[in-house]
């Protein structure tokens, strides 16, 4: 990968869990399940690791059984490590109570960080889904002599659909003059996918000054307060991405896998996304199945139809059955004789025989985990 | 510092597989992929493992870089332990001079500082030339219970069948009176699996005087099995009545395919309690196209099919394109099959391409004499030109 400075990855598992309250009920952003076998923190994790960070510390907030039981050791990321590896940094702290931004959070664990022998950071959170090699941001963030650089994507924005979204605008050298947070218009932007290179000492700086005064939020009092005063440059991320931050953008970014083009461009034979291993059988479809456009992952048996849909691990599809541009999340089981359209059912659903259940594309049916239909 | 094991298996995987032709060529048999995500030695892997047995000695002679690789540190069948777990065994040099595995006595002869280190009770012999899911430590129990020195798993077989097998006869409680390697006229259809339990301190006896005789063979089938009932040692059969196929053939293995497709045939690749595990290969899942049409099938991840698949098994990563047809195949991973090719009843290795309208293997109905039929098989690595045809029968281990 060539890096020659050595760089520590931080993952914020539990930003913005309220966005997305349904999915986040019995977990973290960080493992909400997608793309048929991973989970939202697979994407920053891999990326991280595919851009030579040998060490990665994830910050978590609460509900974090789930991604405990995800992460393990590391070995999966090849961050099960004597040097460097993977830390889970639950939510400690010196003052009590659970932390209020990433500030306070960084703050918090600072002692693993001092403890890092890593000149720079990266940090992310686990709401955006892209593949991207960080690499080419810490080789711009060095050059520029910039001491923070956010990287950006240009993009649609929609007051009315998105939120949690901060705007960067910029100046033609790419220095950030004004950072926006939930502005009310709709239109092209340069929507900031959380991701920040700093170095370490900086970070130091500034977590230490944000301490003495009190103050949490890195957007608000540092990205906006100190804009004018510290050197923040954006990077534009040309890739595919996109943002998790409702039930109905989950829906979509899972059905947006179903294009060829978004797959190729998250699923690179040079950055592969690694996740846990599952252990399951291949996909076996039975004699009267019927498979359109659809993305299915191993341990699937199918003996029905199933057209536009995203299927994870371990889902069953009984006999005469029609699944349509649905999202059956983990060992879902469907019946016999059923109709199933624009529907996100979460883990282990069951739905028995001769069952209709319809949403709509604009808005999905979810059907919560464990439920018996 | 060793820590005590009660049982110790040692994993025969040295064998050529020639009967295997291009398939084997670069590789050992039990490295050959099988079942859409597996590869033949994950099912004695995942047996042991399953079993509780925790330290595997597998034994590694002809080709074995892609099994070497495979195995690794064992981690993915749990089988990197602190006290035990996997050891690949290739043979070695000696002050006495170097020499390759004779037979399978002989390999476990010059392993046998390996198992003592353990100081096993039990070492358990296995192949690795055949699918089934088995709990071998109801075996060591039977054995156990029989107070045997050697127990010996077996299965019915049919007459023919058992011309090329092990075939013994056995008295009403299950004590082996006879035992012959490949009757010419068998007395018994009762056939050894190959998977032996011997009390180690009997084996180890046994494995020195083989070694000191010089038979020329030094195999269990033709020397160990037949001295130990020519002394009257305690040897058992314990039936074993679960899925046990062979794929040591061309046939074998595309059947034992085909036998996944299979509502019938009893061996259960979903079932939680008794996973078969396997190296990963981290990609995503499969993409099926809009052109797709897919009937009675095995695919795995990694896959994109937008043609028709019907009665096949289909690895990880394989491109199957829009206008292409496979049937009654296998197709080994990151093979692609490209618009208009046609595979009918065939075998395709690993990373072959399949360029348009070429045709591999025919279906049975299609021939006049049922003797110039078979299975078409594509070795891994070849391509096959724009419109070539690959005869039933015939196997390709070279681009054409």
């Amino acid at each position: 990968m060539g890096v020659n400075y050595s760089v520590l990855g931080l993952i914020f598992a539990s930003m913005h869990d309220s966005a997305v309250v349904e999915l986040t009920k019995q977990r973290t952003m960080g493992s909400i399940l997608f793309g048929g076998r991973y989970r939202l923190i697979d994407f920053p994790l891999s990326n991280m690791v595919n851009s030579g960070a040998v060490e990665v510390g994830v910050i978590t907030k609460s509900n974090y059984g789930s991604l405990l039981d995800h992460l393990g050791s590391g070995r999966e990321w090849d961050l099960s490590r004597k040097k460097g590896g993977l830390h889970l940094l639950p939510p400690y702290s010196q003052v009590g109570g659970i932390y209020r931004g990433r500030l306070e959070a960084l703050n918090n664990i600072w002692s693993f960080v001092e403890h890092s022998n890593a000149k720079y950071v990266i940090m992310s959170d686990c709401d955006i889904v892209t593949t991207i090699d960080f690499n080419p941001v810490l080789k711009q963030h060095i050059e520029s002599g910039a001491d923070i650089t956010a990287i950006y994507s240009k993009s649609k924005y929609n007051s009315e659909k998105n939120q949690l979204t901060n705007i960067l605008e910029l100046d033609q050298t790419g220095r950030v003059k004004d950072v926006l947070v939930d502005p009310q218009f709709s239109g092209e932007c340069n929507m900031c996918l959380d991701m920040f290179v700093i170095s370490k000492d900086f970070l130091k700086k500034i977590v230490t000054e944000a301490a003495s005064r009190n103050q949490h939020s890195f957007i608000r009092d540092v990205l906006q307060a100190k804009k004018d005063e510290y050197a923040i440059y954006g990077y534009e991320h040309k890739g595919y991405f996109t943002k998790i931050d409702s039930i109905q953008s989950f829906y979509e970014a899972n059905l947006a896998l179903l294009n060829t083009e978004n797959r190729n461009a998250l699923f690179r034979k040079d950055l592969p996304i690694y996740t846990k291993i599952g252990d399951n059988g291949p996909v076996k479809y039975g004699l009267e199945s019927n498979i359109k456009n659809s993305l299915i992952a191993d341990g699937c048996i199918i003996e029905g139809t199933v057209e536009n849909s995203i299927l994870f691990r371990g889902v069953k599809v009984g006999k005469d059955t029609v699944v349509r541009n649905s999202v059956l999340l983990q060992g879902t089981q469907v019946g016999n004789k059923c109709s199933v359209t624009s529907i996100i059912t979460d883990k282990n659903v069951k739905i028995t025989n001769e069952k209709v259940l319809t949403g709509s594309e604009t808005y999905p049916l979810y059907i919560g985990k464990n439920a018996h239909i | 510092m060793y820590i005590k094991k009660k049982c110790v298996a040692m994993l025969l995987a040295g064998g050529q597989g020639s009967r295997l032709y291009a398939l084997t060529r670069d590789m050992a048999k039990p490295a050959v992929p099988y079942g859409g995500k597996y590869r033949i030695i994950d099912f004695p892997l995942s047996n042991c493992t399953n079993s509780g047995i925790d330290t595997v000695g597998v034994l590694t002679q002809y080709q074995p870089l892609v099994l070497n690789e495979y195995i690794g540190s064992g981690q993915p069948w749990d089988l990197d332990k602190m006290h035990g777990g996997v050891h690949v065994l290739p043979p070695y040099q000696t002050a006495m001079g170097a020499s390759w595995y004779e037979g399978t006595a002989n390999a476990i002869y010059q392993n046998m500082s390996f198992i003592e280190r353990y100081n096993p009770d039990y070492v358990i012999i296995l192949g690795g030339d055949h699918i089934y899911k088995m709990d071998y430590s109801k075996m060591v129990d039977f054995h156990i219970a029989n107070n045997a020195d050697l127990t010996i798993a077996v299965q019915e077989v049919s007459l023919e069948e058992a011309t090329r097998l092990g075939i013994m006869t056995c008295d009403k409680d299950f004590k082996v009176v006879d035992f012959t390697e490949k009757p010419k006229e068998p007395k018994s259809t009762l056939a050894s699996m190959g998977i032996y339990v011997f009390s180690w301190d009997k084996l180890k006896k046994y494995l020195i005087e083989n070694e000191n005789a010089n038979t020329g063979s030094k195999d269990f089938g033709k020397d160990i099995i037949p001295s130990m009932l020519e002394n009257q040692e305690r040897l058992f059969a314990y039936s074993f009545d679960g899925y046990w196929k062979d794929v040591g053939t061309l046939d074998s293995l595309w059947e034992a395919n085909m036998d996944l497709l299979s509502p019938s045939v009893p061996l259960d690749l979903y079932d939680p309690n008794w996973k078969v595990y396997s190296r990963n290969s981290n990609m995503p899942p499969q993409y099926i196209g809009s052109n797709a049409n897919i009937e009675n099938s095995m695919i795995s991840e990694g896959s994109s099919i937008d043609g028709t698949v019907d009665f096949s098994v289909i690895f990880s990563g394989v491109t199957i394109e829009k206008g292409a047809t496979v049937n009654y195949s296998i197709v080994m991973p990151g093979s692609v099959i490209k618009a208009g090719a046609v595979v009918e009843y065939a075998i395709i290795g690993e990373d072959c391409v399949i360029e348009s309208d070429a045709k591999i293997g025919t279906s049975p109905e299609n021939i006049e004499n049922r003797d110039e039929w078979g299975i078409a098989v594509v070795g891994h690595n070849v391509t096959v030109s724009k419109g070539k045809f690959v005869e039933p029968k015939q196997i390709i281990a070279d681009n054409i």
